[in-house]
C-alpha cells in the first residue's frame, strides 16, 4: 500500500500475541501490523475471537504482546502498564464506578494525574456539558439509564485528554434507536475532540458508516485495511467481501492484468471488466465479486444467463435470487417504485448484466 | 399461587417437624435466659425476678478481668486475621486462574478442616517451647492462635464480594492513571469495605467464643470469659454463670444483626 497522508498516532509493528503454552498454544494475533493516523476515527472490524479486542487490549495495556511493538507517536508503549499510557478506554460495560457520582467518574482520571482541584472541576464541568450530562452529575451511576451511562464512560475517558481513544463495542449494550443516536454522538465527539479513535465492533453497518478507515480482521490478521468505500467496493479477499454487505461470487479466468484492471472472462463466456485486489497473483481461475446492487436485470441477453429462483420484497428494494446457467447462484438488488412490481416472476429466464465498473477481482 | 407438586410445606407433618426443631433450637436458649433473671441461689429453684446475678457478674472482678481480656483476645484478633484474609482473597481473586490455586483455597481454609482439638494440642506442644526459649507468657500467643483460626472466617465473605465483584473496575481505574495502590486505594478498597466489616465481626464472634484452643494455649491466669465460665461450672454451678451467657448472647445477637445489615447495603 502506498505511504497515506497524515502523521501516525498509533503504529503496529509485526505483533504478536499467543495465549497458552506448548501443544494448548493458541495465536490471539499473528504478526499485525497496522498503522493509524492522528486524529481518524478507525475501526476494528471482525467477527468474535478475529483479535480485534485483544488488540486493543494491547494498546490499552492490560495485556502485553508476544511479541513486536507498539508506538505511540514513535515511543514504543508495549512494555509500559496502563496507567502510563496517555490512553484511555471506552469499556463495553462501560466500568462506571457505583460508589461514586457522575461527577466524581469523570474527573477521576484527572485526579489520579495529581491535578489540582479548580483543573479538575472545570474540566469536568467541560466534559458534563460535551456530553450533556450537567443535570445528573450529582448522581450515582447506577442511578442513571444505559444510554447516560454510556456518556459517562465517554466524558470520563475523554477528560484527561488522552491521545488516543479506545472503544470496546460500547455501543453493543443498547437498544436500536439508542445506538443510532451514539453513533452519532461519537463522530460529533470525534470531529470536537480532534482526538484519534480506536474503535472496536463486529457490526459492519456501524463500521462503514462511522470510520475513516477500516481494519478488517479474521483468526487474527489483518485482512484488508482501507476507507468504508475501498473496503465496501474493493474487497481483497473473500472474507472481507462476504463480511461486508451481501456479495456475488463468481469463478473467472483473468487476462489482460496492467494498472490494477483486467478482463474477465466469466463461466458464461462474457468478459467484463475488473478491478483487482492487491496481492493478486495470476492464475487460471480467480474469484470475482459484484456487489447485487451493481448489476440489472434484463428480460433479453446480458453478461450473464439465468432462471430466476426466488423475489424477496425488502420495501426499499427486492432482491432478486437468479441461479445462473452455470449454476452459481447470482442475486440482484433492484430499487423499488410505487406503481409498478419488480417486473419478473419465478421460472422467468433472464439475462444479467454487469456495469462498468462493478466488478473486483480478489486475491484468494 | 398455586401450591407446585412436590412443595415440601404442602407435605404432612411438615408443620409439626418445624415446630419441633424450634423447640429444639431454642428451648434451652429460652430456659437459659429465664434463669438467668433468677433471684435463686441455685439452678434448681425459681425464686422471682431479678437482675442479682448479672450485678454479681458485673462486680465480679474474675469476671471483668476475663472480660477485659476476651474483648482485648478478640477485637486484635479479627483486626490481624482481616487483614491477612483481605490480602488472601485479593491474592486468590485478582489473579488468572492457574494450577495450584484450589490448592491454596483448601490451604487458607485448613483451619476449618482441622479438629481444634488436635490444633490445640500441637499449639500446647510449640507454645511451650517457646515460652521456655523466650521467657515471654503474654496474650500474645493466644492472639496468635486466634488469628490463625480465624483468617477462614475473615476470608470468607471477602473472597465472595470480590469474586462477584467486575475485575473492569480495577481496569478502568488502571487505565485512568491510577497506580496499583491507588487503584486498590480508591476503587477496590471502598467497594469491598462492607465485606471487610463483615468477615471482621465474623471473626471477632468466632473468637470471642473460643474455648478448646484458648484452654490449650493460655497460660495461667489468663482465663478469657468462655475459659472463666467453664471453670467455675467445673467447681460449682453459680447462676451468675447464666447472666454472663445471656450477656453473651445479647452481644451475639446485636454482631449477628449488624453483620446482616452491613452485608445487605450495596454500594
Amino acid at each position: 500500500m502506498p505511504e497515506q497522508p497524515g502523521r501516525s498516532a498509533i503504529e503496529v509493528r509485526g505483533v504478536r500475541k499467543v495465549f497458552g503454552s506448548g501443544e494448548s498454544q493458541v495465536a490471539a494475533l499473528d504478526t499485525v501490523s497496522v498503522s493509524i493516523r492522528e486524529n481518524e476515527f478507525f475501526t476494528l472490524l471482525g467477527p468474535s475471537g478475529c483479535g480485534k479486542t485483544t488488540l486493543l487490549r494491547l494498546i490499552a495495556g492490560f495485556d502485553f504482546p508476544s511479541a513486536g511493538e507498539i508506538l505511540l507517536h514513535g515511543q514504543d508503549i508495549a512494555p509500559l502498564p496502563p496507567f502510563k499510557r496517555p490512553v484511555n478506554t471506552v469499556f463495553q460495560n462501560y466500568a462506571l464506578f457505583p460508589h461514586m457520582t457522575v461527577a466524581e467518574n469523570i474527573g477521576f482520571g484527572l485526579e489520579m494525574l495529581g491535578k489540582p482541584k479548580a483543573e479538575v472541576k472545570a474540566r469536568v464541568a467541560e466534559m458534563l456539558k460535551l456530553v450533556k450530562m450537567e443535570a445528573l452529575s450529582n448522581r450515582r451511576t447506577s442511578q442513571i439509564s444505559g444510554g447516560q451511562q454510556q456518556r459517562v464512560a465517554l466524558a470520563r475517558a475523554l477528560a484527561p485528554q488522552p491521545k488516543v481513544l479506545l472503544l470496546d463495542e460500547p455501543l453493543s449494550a443498547l437498544d436500536f434507536k439508542l445506538r443510532k443516536e451514539m453513533q452519532i454522538e461519537l463522530k460529533r465527539l470525534q470531529h470536537e475532540t480532534g482526538i484519534t479513535f480506536i474503535f472496536v465492533t463486529h457490526d459492519q453497518e456501524e463500521a462503514l458508516t462511522m470510520s475513516d478507515r477500516i481494519a478488517v480482521m479474521s483468526a487474527g490478521k489483518i485482512l484488508q485495511v482501507g476507507t468504508p468505500w475501498d473496503i465496501y467496493d474493493k474487497p481483497a479477499e473473500r472474507f472481507v467481501a462476504d463480511f461486508i454487505g451481501e456479495t456475488n461470487f463468481l469463478t473467472a479466468a483473468i487476462s489482460g492484468m496492467g494498472n490494477g484492471k483486467a478482463r474477465a472472462t466469466l463461466k458464461s463466456g462474457a468478459t467484463i471488466d475488473a478491478t483487482v485486489a492487491e496481492g493478486f497473483q495470476p492464475k487460471d481461475n480467480a474469484t470475482v465479486v459484484v456487489r447485487p446492487e451493481h448489476a440489472k436485470l434484463t428480460s433479453g441477453k446480458g453478461d450473464l444467463s439465468g432462471t430466476v429462483e426466488n423475489i424477496v420484497y425488502f420495501g426499499t428494494d427486492t432482491h432478486i435470487h437468479v441461479r445462473l446457467d452455470s449454476s452459481e447462484s447470482f442475486t440482484v438488488r433492484q430499487q423499488n417504485t410505487r406503481s409498478a412490481g419488480c417486473g419478473f416472476e419465478r421460472g422467468d429466464k433472464v439475462g444479467i448484466s454487469i456495469g462498468n465498473d462493478a466488478a473486483q477481482v480478489l486475491r484468494d | 399461587m398455586a401450591k407446585r407438586p412436590f412443595d415440601i410445606q404442602a407435605q404432612p407433618g411438615f408443620g409439626f417437624m418445624a415446630l419441633l426443631t424450634f423447640f429444639a433450637l431454642y428451648l434451652p436458649i429460652a430456659a437459659l435466659v429465664t434463669y438467668s433473671f433468677n433471684t435463686a441461689d441455685s439452678l434448681s429453684r425459681w425464686d422471682g425476678v431479678s437482675l442479682r446475678w448479672f450485678i454479681s457478674a458485673w462486680h465480679n472482678s474474675a469476671v471483668q478481668d476475663a472480660s477485659v481480656r476476651s474483648l482485648v483476645l478478640a477485637v486484635s484478633a479479627a483486626a490481624l486475621s482481616t487483614i491477612a484474609a483481605t490480602m488472601a482473597a485479593l491474592a486468590t481473586t485478582r489473579t488468572r486462574p492457574y494450577p495450584g490455586l484450589t490448592f491454596k483455597y483448601a490451604f487458607i481454609n485448613q483451619p476449618l478442616m482441622v479438629p481444634e482439638i488436635v490444633t490445640g494440642v500441637a499449639l500446647l506442644i510449640v507454645f511451650s517451647r517457646i515460652k521456655v526459649w523466650t521467657g515471654y507468657s503474654g496474650l500474645g500467643y493466644l492472639i496468635a492462635a486466634h488469628t490463625a483460626f480465624c483468617i477462614p472466617f475473615a476470608y470468607l465473605p471477602i473472597r465472595a464480594r470480590l469474586e462477584s465483584m467486575d475485575l473492569t473496575l480495577e481496569r478502568a481505574a488502571a487505565d485512568l492513571y491510577a497506580t496499583p495502590w491507588k487503584a486498590f486505594r480508591f476503587v477496590t478498597l471502598p467497594l469491598l469495605r462492607p465485606a471487610i466489616i463483615a468477615g471482621f465481626m465474623l471473626a471477632f464472634v468466632i473468637s470471642l467464643d473460643d474455648v478448646v484452643i484458648t484452654e490449650f494455649v493460655k497460660s495461667g491466669g489468663q482465663d478469657t470469659l468462655p475459659t472463666y465460665m467453664l471453670g467455675q461450672l467445673r467447681r460449682e454451678t453459680s447462676p451468675e454463670i447464666n447472666a454472663i451467657a445471656t450477656v453473651f448472647l445479647a452481644l451475639s445477637v446485636v454482631l449477628v444483626t449488624a453483620f446482616y445489615f452491613v452485608n445487605r447495603r450495596k454500594p
